[in-house]
């Protein structure tokens, strides 16, 4: 299944969501639009899983370089996944330990240390 | 013994379509069905590698994957990259993993090396018999 991308405002949070497949082809469209929300002002950002159904190593890095570069400029960045395979791709590269993960959005939300949980 | 090859120019478009006949030929060569997600991903992060070294080298060669259900599931993805390229593949821990001075690329290298090393038990990295290049083979038990 092709990528999708949609994004949503939930308060102060920018929502992404994310469905398909994110792989060494799709990635850099991926990279594209966190930018264009980063570049745009965005500082609150919540990468929404649940509808991947492939994830590979180019779209962790993708991601990876979205936590940086929020983190730099004060901002947050989590993600939202529930789906078991997933998350085992978290755990086996210790990403698991990098990324805030949340099971919903609105978990992901009310868990921002830097927001008001809005 | 049946054996399918694939050849692709190393463009990352062609890796998912490498995944798909890869997990194909899984299914009809009697791999569980719950390891399946696992030999996607493999297939897809060693074709991946691969494209990422030709591409680096600008090498034209295509990429090679032999998959062959002779005994157990065996899959090979040959690229054609100079041998010193394959070395230093390590995964990377935690602390590493979010610093700001690993590059994209280098984060991406590790982590796919970590997912390889994580989801496929019988794993072997090493030059091919014959020329330039590596052979990452992978092999997973089949049902009888």
């Amino acid at each position: 299944m092709e990528l999708s991308l949609a994004t949503r405002t939930v308060g102060e949070h920018t929502v992404l969501e994310v469905g398909g497949e994110v792989d060494v082809y799709t990635a850099p469209r991926l990279r594209e639009r966190l930018l264009e929300l980063i570049d745009g002002g965005a500082r609150r950002v919540v990468v929404d899983l649940g509808r991947v159904d492939f994830l590979d190593s180019t779209g962790l890095g993708v991601l990876v370089g979205a936590l940086k570069r929020l983190r730099s400029a004060g901002g947050s960045f989590a993600l939202v996944c529930d789906k078991e395979p997933l998350l085992k791709i978290f755990r086996i590269t210790a990403l698991d330990q990098v990324f805030p993960l949340h099971p919903t959005v609105d978990a992901a939300i009310s868990a921002d240390p830097t927001g008001t949980g809005a | 013994m049946a054996t399918v090859k694939l050849s692709f120019s190393p463009a990352p478009v062609h890796v998912r379509t490498a995944r798909l006949v890869g997990v194909a030929v899984a299914r009809r060569a009697g791999v569980r069905e719950d390891l399946l997600d696992e030999v996607r991903l493999a297939i897809g992060e060693a074709c991946t590698r691969a494209v990422a070294l030709h591409r680096q080298y600008g090498l034209a060669d295509p990429v090679y994957v032999e998959m062959s259900d002779s005994g157990a599931y065996t899959v090979r993805v040959v690229d054609r990259a100079p041998i010193e390229a394959s070395v230093g593949l390590a995964a990377l821990p935690p602390d590493e993993l979010a610093k700001e001075s690993l590059s994209e690329d280098a984060l991406t290298t590790g982590v796919g090396f970590a997912l390889l090393a994580g989801f496929v038990e019988d794993l072997q990295v090493r030059p091919v018999e014959e020329g330039i290049g590596t052979e990452v083979r992978m092999v997973w038990p089949v049902r009888r």
